[in-house]
C-alpha cells in the first residue's frame, strides 16, 4: 500500500531525509519512530503530496505522489502534526467542508459517522476556536477518517489526549488497522509496542532498525538481567547466586537490591528462586528486567560515538556513507 | 467546478463574520450614500443657477476610489491566512487542485463584491425618481459593468499577492501599493513621454473612462478579463512555489 524507495528531501542545504526505503502492506500498522527533527513530519508530508520529495519516489496505493498526486489524496486520510483547522467554523460545518472537497456521498452521514467515532458529536456545533487541544485532535482525526480511506497517515495522532481518549483512538486505530493500512509517528515507544505490527526507526533522516517491536527487543536485548530484593541481612548472597547455572554476574546495588546478569536464551528465574530458599533468605522481590524499546531507541539514535555497551548485534546500521558530514559511528 | 463552489460558499460566509467586511461594507453603503445625498441636496439648492439634474456619475466616481482602496481588505486575508495558520496542509492534502483552491478563493471574495455593488444599486434606482425624465439607463448599465470587470481583476490580483504572503497585513500593504503604482502610471508615463502609450495601456482606471461614458469597448473589456486571468494564474504559481520550497 505505501512503498517507498530512496526517498530523499532537501530543504536547502539541508537534508531532511536521506534515502529512505520502506514498505507497508494492507493491514499493516506501522510505527515511525525517531527523535525531533528526524525527518517523520518531513516523509509524511510526501507521501500525502503535500510538497514533492528530492529524489526517489513514493507509491500510496499504487499510485505515484509526485505524478498522481490526486489520486493518492483521495485514497488517504492525514492528520497533520499540527492539526490545522479553521478556528471561526464550528465543528460540524468544518468537518462539511472536507467532505464536500472529497466529494463524499450523503456527506451529513459521514460527518456525523466520523463525529461518533471521535465521541464528539456534543460538540459538533461549537466553534473550533472554543476546544481544548484534546477535542482539536480528536477533530484532526474525525477529518481524516471521513472518507474512510484506504491509507490512514496520522503525524503524532495520541499527542494531548487525556487517558482515556489515548486508549480510545489507540483502540481505534488497532480497529482501522485490520484492513487498512496505517502509518504512524510517534515518540511514545510503549505506544508504538502496543499499536504497531511494525516499527521503523529513524534517524537524520535514515533508517536505523527496522521490525516488530518484539523482535526488536529480543533481538538487541543481548543478556537478561533479573532484579532480586531479598530480606534483611544477605551477605553470602552473592556466592550463593554465583554458584546458579547461568548466571554471569551479580551486583549489589546501593538501595539494597540485586541485579543478576543471566545468559540469553534461557530463564534461570526459577532456579535463583530456588537457591535463594535453599541458602536460607527470605525472597521478597523478583523481577525481570528486559532491555526496554526505550533503551533501544536512545541506543539507536545516540548522538556522542561511544562504543555499544552490550551487544554487537546491531544489525540494522545502515552502511556508512562517506560523503554524509553526520558523524556515523560503527 | 464543484471544488470551486465549495472553496467559494466557505469565503463568502466568512466575510460574513469578519469585522474588515462589515467595515468594507460600511464605506461603501455610507460612504456612497453621504456622497449621494450632499450631491442631490446641491443640486436641489442650487437647482435655479444649474437646471441640469445630478447623473448616475454622481456614484460611479466615488465607487471607483473606492473599490481601489477597499479590495485588498477584501483579499488580503484568502490565502495568507491559510499559510500562517497552517492550514493550507488541509487545503494541498486534499484532493484539490491548486488552480481550483485560487480560484474558489477568488470567486468567494467576488461574490462577496457583487453583493456590495448590488447593495449600492438603490441609489440609482432613488436617482430615478427624483430627476426628471429619469437617469441614464445606459450609462448606469456600463458603469456597473465597468465597475464589476474592475472588481474582478482587482480581486484577483489581491489573491496572488495574498498567496505571497503568510502576514495578511503585508498582503494588504502590498496590494495597495499596487493599486496607487497603477493609479500614478499616467502621470508619470506623460512625463517620460516615451513608451507613454504602454504605460497609459496598464492602468486600470483609464480602461474605466469609456465605461464611464456609457459606452462599452471590447478592449477594455480584455483589458480586465485579461488582468484576472494574470492574477489568477499567478496565484496558482505562488500556490505552487511554496509546495516545492
Ligand atoms: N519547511 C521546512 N523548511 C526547512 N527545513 C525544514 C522544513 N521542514 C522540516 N525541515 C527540517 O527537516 C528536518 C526534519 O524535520 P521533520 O519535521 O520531518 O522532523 P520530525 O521527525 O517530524 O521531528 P519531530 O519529532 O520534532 O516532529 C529538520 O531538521 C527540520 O528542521
Ligand atoms: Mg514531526
Amino acid at each position: 500500500m505505501i512503498e517507498v524507495e530512496g526517498l530523499t528531501k532537501d530543504f536547502g542545504a539541508r537534508r531532511a531525509i536521506d534515502g529512505l526505503t520502506f514498505n507497508a502492506r494492507q493491514g499493516e500498522i506501522v510505527g515511525f519512530l525517531g527523535p525531533n527533527g528526524a525527518g517523520k513530519t518531513t516523509t509524511m508530508r510526501i507521501l500525502t503530496g503535500y510538497m514533492p520529495p528530492t529524489a526517489g519516489t513514493a507509491k500510496v496505493v499504487g499510485f505515484d505522489v509526485t505524478e498522481q498526486s490526486l489520486e493518492v489524496r483521495k485514497r488517504v486520510g492525514y492528520l497533520p502534526e499540527t492539526v490545522p483547522l479553521y478556528n471561526d467554523m464550528t465543528v460540524y460545518d468544518y468537518l462539511k467542508f472536507m467532505a464536500d472537497l472529497r466529494h463524499l456521498a450523503e456527506a451529513e452521514d459521514r460527518v456525523l459517522e466520523a463525529l461518533e467515532v471521535v465521541n464528539l458529536l456534543d460538540r459538533a456545533e461549537g466553534y473550533i476556536g472554543n476546544l481544548s487541544k484534546g477535542m482539536r485532535q480528536r477533530v484532526g482525526l474525525a477529518q481524516a477518517l471521513l472518507h474512510k480511506p484506504e491509507v490512514l497517515i496520522l503525524d503524532e495522532p495520541t499527542i494531548g489526549l487525556d487517558p482515556a481518549q489515548i486508549i480510545e483512538v489507540r483502540k481505534l486505530i488497532r480497529e482501522i488497522g485490520k484492513e487498512r493500512t496505517v502509518l504512524l509517528s510517534t515518540h511514545i515507544l510503549s505506544e508504538a509496542q502496543q499499536i504497531c505490527d511494525r516499527v521503523l526507526i529513524i534517524n537524520k533522516g535514515r533508517i536505523v532498525a527496522e521490525d516488530s517491536p518484539e523482535h526488536l527487543q529480543s533481538r538487541l536485548a543481548g543478556a537478561q538481567r533479573v532484579s532480586l530484593r531479598v530480606q534483611g541481612d544477605a551477605d553470602g548472597l552473592e556466592s550463593s547466586l554465583s554458584a546458579v547455572n547461568g548466571v554471569q554476574t551479580v551486583v549489589a546495588r546501593p538501595d539494597g537490591t540485586w541485579e543478576v546478569e543471566t545468559i540469553p536464551g534461557i530463564d534461570t528465574r526459577p532456579q535463583i528462586a530456588r537457591a535463594i530458599v535453599q541458602a536460607g533468605y527470605d525472597l521478597l522481590e523478583m523481577r525481570a528486567m528486559g532491555l526496554s524499546l526505550e533503551d533501544i531507541f536512545m541506543e539507536l539514535t545516540r548522538e556522542e560515538p561511544e562504543p555499544p555497551a552490550m551487544d554487537e548485534t546491531e544489525a540494522e546500521q545502515v552502511e556508512p556513507e562517506p560523503e554524509q558530514e553526520t558523524v556515523e559511528e560503527e | 467546478m464543484r471544488n470551486l463552489w465549495t472553496i467559494a460558499r466557505r469565503e463568502y460566509k466568512l466575510y460574513f463574520i469578519s469585522p474588515v467586511a462589515y467595515v468594507v461594507a460600511f464605506l461603501f453603503l455610507l460612504v456612497i450614500g453621504y456622497f449621494f445625498f450632499s450631491e442631490v441636496t446641491t443640486a436641489v439648492a442650487y437647482s435655479m443657477y444649474y437646471p441640469t439634474a445630478p447623473g448616475v456619475e454622481i456614484l460611479i466616481s466615488p465607487m471607483v476610489t473606492l473599490i481601489l482602496f477597499t479590495m485588498p481588505a477584501l483579499t488580503m486575508r484568502l490565502v495568507a491566512e491559510e499559510n500562517r495558520t497552517g492550514t493550507m496542509e488541509l487545503l494541498l492534502t486534499a484532493p484539490v487542485k491548486d488552480w481550483e483552491l485560487v480560484v474558489g478563493k477568488w470567486m468567494g471574495s467576488f461574490l462577496f463584491a457583487l453583493t456590495l455593488l448590488a447593495a449600492t444599486f438603490i441609489y440609482p434606482i432613488v436617482l430615478n425618481f427624483l430627476v426628471d425624465p429619469g437617469i441614464d439607463q445606459g450609462l448606469v448599465f456600463s458603469g456597473y459593468l465597468g465597475l464589476i470587470l474592475m472588481t474582478g481583476s482587482l480581486l484577483a490580483v489581491g489573491v496572488a499577492i495574498s498567496a505571497l504572503f503568510s502576514n495578511q497585513v503585508a498582503a494588504f500593504f502590498v496590494s495597495l501599493a499596487l493599486v496607487l503604482a497603477v493609479w500614478i502610471i499616467r502621470p508619470a508615463a506623460s512625463a517620460t513621454g516615451t513608451g507613454s502609450d504602454v504605460l497609459s495601456y496598464l492602468n486600470l482606471v483609464d480602461h474605466f473612462l469609456t465605461f464611464y461614458r456609457g459606452t462599452i469597448d471590447l478592449s477594455d473589456v480584455v483589458y480586465y478579463l485579461s488582468l484576472t486571468t494574470l492574477g489568477l494564474v499567478l496565484g496558482t504559481v505562488f500556490v505552487e512555489i511554496r509546495r516545492w520550497r
